[in-house]
């Protein structure tokens, strides 16, 4: 029998569950969200909208196809969504402890031990991801055998935008037109689209005033973390309405936008995290599957005059992208650069682009 | 959208279950009708198929058991004038025979509307050609092939692309007539036999070794697409994927590699323009993003069942509502009751897909598989680790495995071989390769299979050693028992690993493995599958237990108001559909009569295995430790174990001992029916005639029992080396040769000798009983003399050339059993009948396979009865007989040898038939008739060969030579029957044997011609050198695809039938015509 230290999750409701440690022994504490991807975990772990969270797979088996190597094309990481893992740790029923893809240069577990992340396996998380979902993301931590312990950590009264944001200006691939993006926690994949494109990317910190930069689109990123902490984004978008240049948002991107016009936010009971999300474009019948990863949602009813809901969750009906209906404003809380999950919705690259 | 002219739809069915056809089409029609019922249309229903459960009451508005081909569906076409056809429903027959009638003009005459996809993309999927230049307009990949109408092309063409090279037929299902093929000679043998099924062959370069990889997509008229599905084989490319293991969803690809192929596969329906659903397979390179779509298809499928059984998505269902022109946006989630349709399911499980292959039941089949389909069932196991799902399954699949070890060790010569030339039993060669110390590495350079995949089962085999360090099941500690357990241990498999050669017991110390399991709290769990990985609360009835887990998603009320009904496990020769129906039907009168029904089955091709159709389903095993897991936690009021054939009726002793309440029947009786012993003293006892039999040890003590009962005599052994478990012997050769070959006879393996009665009847009677005395029967015969196995056997009913003294001493014999053993349910007791004179040969307290059939067409549900009796419910003799009924029902077999290379197409006493059709008819002729064409058989045009056995047998057809004479029909005749036909006046044509290759004209070569259109050919015995000649001519007749008899009763009543009857004679009437 494989010899790992045991490893234990405690909610801060007092309930635990107990498995067996697969990554870096170090005890550690986050926001515990589940994910329903059947695959991506080096896309999500990368992934800087779950920064400060402990993530659970809810597909039972981890680490099959192992992990894609290092290595950067065009200024973004190769194969992840950033260079480093922003989960505080991940848990699954099931680890391969061997793997197995041509792409493959390591193993999940090794990964995790470079990059000193916790991993915890045999752990029932269809019982927890169902605790979860009666009881609402909560507060965990993870106490592995012989390791400190920890205390309980809200990332969400941090500004983890600061934290996933890029520090300084950079910029990315070359064409014709400029594109701002405001870097909240950028996936990579969401430069890739552009810079794919043919556009130039300006890619500039999360309170960067963008508005002294002359562009012919405006893109806002996703991000970890509570948008209320993501003010000064705000007001320099109110500013940007001015200027009537195409305005693009995903995902915390949403958010900002609709608070920019004025539209409130509140936090989901457990959150959209999954490769599987049904939305509908409003007015139409044309619906899409989509890769979503949000814990904040827009409160449709409180959208302002001018602007009207672009997308809905067929699910539950909650706001799934905003637009302004005369100018080229518009923005969707699911992911459609994808990476993880699917591509159905990459066209809105291609309409943001047109209206450069 | 959608359509509100469509007040009348016509669905077609598959017809009998055959290899690469089986009962997953019975589960889509159901699924479509049930569709169409909820719009409030009238639905007609073509299928052939008695047993299954989309031909019951309350399923279609109307039914015709008749064949599914273009004439007959025309037919009914202009009677009913249906607005829409469903073609999508019936598998490659429905298809087929929709394409046709589209093409010859009949649906646009009639105004019938094709719902759903439409017929141009039907073809354009199923034209080889017309499929590679639609994807090639979307630069999607395929195997290029090149279509070649003559072997001398096709010479050519593989010469070019090199060997290997796949050789396929156009328009054939499953994968018929197509193989790898390394070399010229090969390929010539390859090319002439899949000419013979279509004149299109393809020829492509092979991709052995790359994964194979399968969507299932959906899209509706607003062009909305989801792919439901992925699942991903085990072997790689080369093997059929309905002859692979397989698991959904894929567990080596990338998320790039997942959903690379998932948005190719939603171009490929968009451009094709499917409307409902489809599936496409990749060929996927395991060394980069390379691929190859191997195939669409166009319609439901065994991999659609498949998917929708893994992740609860009802793609039949839903397939015909987008038909009829909803949008999936309209459509809601049928698990979570909430949510939409349109999404794609999450899965937080594994399941794995194992097929079940009865190659054991046929001589001279070859064991390889490959790009053909050989497999006659398959079973889903579902759990949360690979190592959990592939041992449950290799349990499942009921070949007397216990999973991936502990198995009887396998005899092989050479493991290397074994591993690159995969047979049934490869997974085995696996587990013995890994046990002989060959790595991971190894066993996948010589099989291809994911290296995933062998580290997996690698484990199991390091777990395995783990427990075999400890000699008591005591000293096992918690941890290891723990993770045996999650990797799919049996109770069995861990008692056999620690206890090796100690284990003299195997039921005691499987229930001591349980009760120190259960001590230390290693007890499984309860799983629902909702669709969304627990996303959302769902109202899901769906369950599957597992050790990976530490709750329950259900919680047990503990009123006993709960009645489980076993069901019957993988199809397989022998237990098929039929029993499905009978599960259903006992399900459907359970949950009716106020109880909740409970289900246990794991065969994805199944309508059982709907969540629909109970109040619990649990997919998993029919093992007596898993039915006990799930009888601790339900705790009913009682089991029904009649229902499910032979699988649930073995587990009545053991499930009897731990006080369990079997409902019906006890399971005493139940013993004293199956132990032969036992059963003979009682038939004794009660002055019932049975064949003389005995059970003998060696040799001498059969010769001197057979000197005493003379021969001919049957013979079953207790343990078979190979090749078949049962045969007739006419002499000491025959005797000597297959006791010697292929049994084993000593007092450990004990031999039973019975004596075999020629020319007689044999005669079943299918019954209900309540406490003792019987409420409702059907007694039918076979059309054939008893020798041929009664699943085998065309069977009448009623029966209409039967003595009615022996009608009368039959029910006289079947009542006193039915006291003597106090039934309370369904059984069936097999007879023969000489002159008035009858023996039993057998008794099942349990529904046999015929009881769909006579419930049909008496009109009396024998199940219903059955199980109202089993709930205690007082039944009421039903007021009508067989005797009142003003018409005929035939149930004929069906047989796949076509698929099965190398078989011989012979009858014996074991079965090998893989399924059945019933029709009704006027008379026997006509019944015969239908139910022949249904079959697949053809009324012959021009010649007919003979070659017709036995003197007595020659005799016996002499009646139809001379009306085949009279007919106009040209005969052609070997040397023993030629000279017969000549004496009697009847002109024919000597052919000789395959053996005088020299003379002229050779049978062989008339065959190869098409210059015959039906053969008769009746084996005198089982000689050496007759079956060799016999067999090269059926083997050839049934390559080339010509109609082939071997049994001189049904021959004769099939040509009885087509001379006495023209097509235009066959009247069109529905079931409730026949009144």
């Amino acid at each position: 029998m494989r010899q790992t230290p045991r490893a234990v999750l405690v909610l801060e409701d007092g309930t635990t569950f107990e498995g067996k440690s697969m990554g870096y022994p170090v005890s550690t504490a986050g926001e515990v969200v589940f994910n329903t991807a059947m695959t991506g975990y080096p896309e999500s772990l990368t992934d800087p909208s779950y920064e400060g969270q402990i993530l659970v797979t809810t597909y039972p088996i981890l680490g099959n196809y192992g992990v894609p190597p290092r290595g950067e094309k065009q200024g973004v990481s190769a194969y992840y969504e950033s260079d480093h893992i922003h989960a505080k740790a991940i848990i699954a029923q099931d680890y391969s402890w061997e793997h197995s893809h041509w792409q493959a240069d390591r193993s999940l577990s090794q990964w995790l031990e470079e990059e000193k992340i916790p991993g915890i396996y045999g752990i029932d998380t269809r019982a927890l991801t169902k605790h979860l979902r009666d009881k609402g993301s909560m507060l965990g931590k993870i106490l592995i055998e012989g390791t400190p312990e920890v205390d309980f950590y809200d990332p969400n009264k941090e500004n983890l935008v600061q934290k996933a944001s890029c520090k300084e200006v950079e910029v990315h691939g070359d064409g014709e037109k400029t594109v701002v993006l405001v870097d909240c926690g950028v996936k990579h994949n969401i430069i890739r689209c552009l810079t794919s494109r043919g556009v130039k990317v300006v890619r500039v910190p999360w309170d960067y005033d963008f508005n002294t930069i002359d562009y012919d689109g405006l893109f806002i990123s996703n991000g970890p973390g509570n948008p209320d902490m993501v003010d000064v984004t705000v007001e320099n978008l109110r500013k940007a309405f001015e200027k009537d240049k195409p305005i693009f948002g995903i995902c915390m991107g949403n958010q900002l936008l609709s608070k920019a016009a004025g539209a409130s936010i509140r936090k989901l009971k457990y959150g959209h995290r999954s490769h599987n999300q049904p939305v509908r474009r409003v007015g139409t019948d044309t619906c899409f599957v989509t890769s979503q990863n949000h814990g904040f949602v827009v409160d449709n009813e409180t959208l302002p005059e001018g602007w009207e809901p672009l997308f809905i969750n067929m699910n539950d009906g909650t706001n799934e992208g905003i637009r302004h209906k005369s100018k080229p404003f518009f923005s969707a809380q699911f992911h459609p650069e994808a990476s993880s999950g699917p591509r159905d919705t990459e066209f809105l690259f291609d309409e943001f682009i047109a209206l450069l | 959208m959608i359509d509100k002219s469509i007040k009348k739809v016509l669905l077609l069915g598959s017809g009998a279950l055959k290899i690469g056809e089986a009962g997953e089409f019975d589960y889509s029609g159901s699924q479509a009708l049930k569709a169409m019922k909820e719009e409030g249309i009238h639905t007609v229903l073509i299928n052939p198929n008695i047993a299954t459960v989309q031909t019951s009451d309350g399923f279609a508005d109307k039914i015709y058991f008749l064949p599914v081909t273009p004439y007959f569906v025309e037919k009914v076409i202009e009677k009913e004038r249906p607005d829409g056809i469903l073609l999508a429903f019936g598998g490659q027959t429905a298809l087929n025979c929709g394409v046709e009638l589209y093409e010859s003009g009949v649906l646009e005459k009639y105004s019938v509307k094709v719902l759903g996809t439409p017929v141009q993309a039907i073809v354009d999927t199923e034209d080889r050609e017309l499929f590679v230049k639609k994807l090639d307009q979307i630069d999607i990949k395929t195997i290029k092939s090149e279509a070649v109408n003559n072997t001398e092309e096709a010479l050519r063409v593989a010469n070019a692309l090199g060997y290997p090279v796949i050789v396929r037929a156009a328009y054939a299902l499953g994968g018929l007539g197509s193989g790898f093929c390394d070399n010229d000679d090969e390929l010539k043998s390859l090319v002439e036999k899949a000419l013979s099924f279509s004149p299109q062959v393809l020829v492509e370069k092979s991709l052995k070794g790359w994964k194979e990889v399968e969507y299932e997509v959906v899209r509706d008229s607003y062009d909305n697409c989801i792919t439901v599905c992925n699942m991903e084989n085990f072997d790689p490319l080369g093997i059929h994927t309905g002859e692979s293991i397989v698991v959904a969803p894929s567990q080596t690809l990338t998320n790039d590699d997942y959903h690379y192929l998932r948005q190719l596969a939603i171009k490929i329906i968009r451009h094709i323009g499917i409307v409902g659903e489809c599936n496409v397979q990749y060929a996927y390179d395991p060394d980069s993003m390379d691929y190859r779509v191997i195939e669409v298809n166009a319609r439901l499928s065994r991999s659609s069942a498949l998917a929708s059984k893994a992740t609860g998505y009802p793609l039949a269902f839903v397939a015909a509502k987008l038909g009829l022109g909803y949008g999936l946006f309209e459509l809601k989630n049928s698990v979570t009751k909430d949510t939409s349709a349109f999404f794609e399911p999450a899965l937080d499980y594994i399941v794995c897909k194992i097929p079940r292959w009865d190659l054991g039941k046929f001589h001279g089949v070859r064991r390889e598989i490959g790009s053909s389909m050989k497999s006659v069932g398959e079973v889903m196991s579902v759990g949360r680790t690979f190592e959990e799902v592939i041992q449950k399954g290799l349990r499942m699949i009921g070949q007397g495995m216990h999973g991936f070890v502990g198995n009887h060790e396998l005899n092989i010569q050479d493991l290397d071989k074994a591993l690159m030339e995969p047979t049934d039993k490869r997974i085995f060669v696996i587990a013995k390769a890994m046990e002989n110390g060959y790595t991971v590495d190894r066993i996948h350079e010589l099989t291809k299979i994911d290296r995933w995949f062998l580290f997996k089962l690698q484990n199991i085999i390091n777990t395995s050693h783990e427990l075999s360090a400890y000699s008591t099941v005591e000293s096992l500690p918690v941890e290891l028992m723990r993770q045996a357990k999650s990797q799919g241990f049996s109770d069995f498999q861990i008692a056999r690993s620690v206890l090796k050669q100690d284990m003299t017991d195997a039921e005691a110390a499987n229930q001591k493995v349980r009760e120190i399991r259960k001590a230390m709290g290693v007890v499984p769990v309860v799983k629902q599958i909702d669709t969304l990985a627990a996303e959302y609360p769902a109202r899901t009835n769906y369950l599957y237990l597992t050790y990976n887990g530490s709750t329950n998603d259900v919680d047990y009320l503990h009123d006993h108001r709960s009645i489980v009904v076993l069901g019957s496990g993988a199809y397989r020769i022998g237990s098929s559909v039929e029993f499905d129906w009978c599960s259903v039907n006992a399900l459907l009168t359970v949950k009716k009569e106020g109880w909740r029904s409970v289900m246990i089955n794991y065969n994805p091709e199944t309508v059982s295995t709907d969540y629909d159709m109970c109040d619990r389903l649990y997919f998993d095993e029919l093992t007596y430790e898993r039915v006990m897991d799930i009888l601790d936690l339900e705790q009913p009021h009682g089991v029904i174990l009649s229902v499910g054939g032979q699988i649930p009726n073995n587990l009545a002793m053991r499930l009897d001992k731990q006080d369990v309440n079997i409902l019906g029947t006890s399971a005493k009786s139940i013993d004293n029916a199956e132990d032969r012993h036992k059963f003979s003293e009682m038939l004794d006892r009660l002055g019932i005639d049975q064949p003389r039999w005995r059970e003998l040890t060696s040799f001498d003590d059969i010769h001197s029992f057979i000197d005493e009962v003379g021969f001919p005599v049957l013979v079953r052994p207790s343990y078979v080396l190979s090749g078949a478990a049962m045969n007739v012997c006419s002499n000491y050769e025959e005797l000597d040769r297959f006791l010697q070959l292929a049994a084993n006879v000593s007092k450990q393996h004990p031999v039973v000798v019975s004596e075999f009665i020629q020319n007689a009847k044999e005669i079943e009677m299918d019954a209900v009983a309540q406490n003792g005395e019987i409420k409702v029967y059907a007694i039918s015969e076979h059309i054939e003399f008893a020798g041929v196995h009664s699943g085998d056997a065309t069977i009448q009913f009623p029966p209409q050339k039967l003595y009615v003294e022996t009608m009368r001493r039959i029910k006289k014999v079947s009542s006193a059993i039915a006291k003597a053993l106090d039934i309370s349910g369904p059984f069936n007791i097999q007879f023969l009948a000489k002159n008035n004179d009858i023996k039993v040969i057998e008794c099942n307290l349990r529904a046999s396979r015929s009881f769909p059939f006579v419930s049909k067409v008496l009109k009396i549900n024998f199940i219903d009865l059955a199980t109202k009796v089993m709930l205690g419910i007082p039944v009421e003799k039903p007021a009508k007989s067989a005797f009142d009924l003003d018409y005929v029902g035939i149930k004929a077999s069906q047989f796949s040898f076509s698929r099965l290379q190398g078989a011989d197409p012979v009858l014996g006493v074991d079965m090998s038939s893989t399924g059945e059709v019933g029709c009704i008819g006027d008379d026997t002729s006509e019944a015969v008739l239908k139910s022949m064409l249904a079959v697949g058989l053809r009324i012959p045009e021009k010649a007919v060969l003979l070659s017709t056995g036995t003197p007595k047998q020659k005799a016996s057809m002499l009646e139809a030579a001379h009306r085949l004479h009279n007919k106009g029909f040209r005969i052609y005749a070997t040397a023993g029957t030629h000279q017969f036909l000549n004496d009697n006046g009847i002109p024919a044509i000597k052919v000789y044997w395959p053996s005088q290759s020299d003379m002229q004209p050779q049978a062989l070569d008339l065959l190869h011609r098409h210059e015959i259109d039906l053969v008769l050919n009746i084996p005198k015995n089982l000689t050496s050198a007759e079956l060799s000649n016999g067999y090269k001519i059926r083997r050839a007749a049934i390559d080339l695809n010509i109609p082939l008899l071997t049994n001189a009763r049904l021959a004769s009543a099939f040509i009885d039938a087509f001379t006495n009857l023209t097509l235009d004679d066959i009247e069109i009437k529905s079931w409730d015509e026949y009144k």
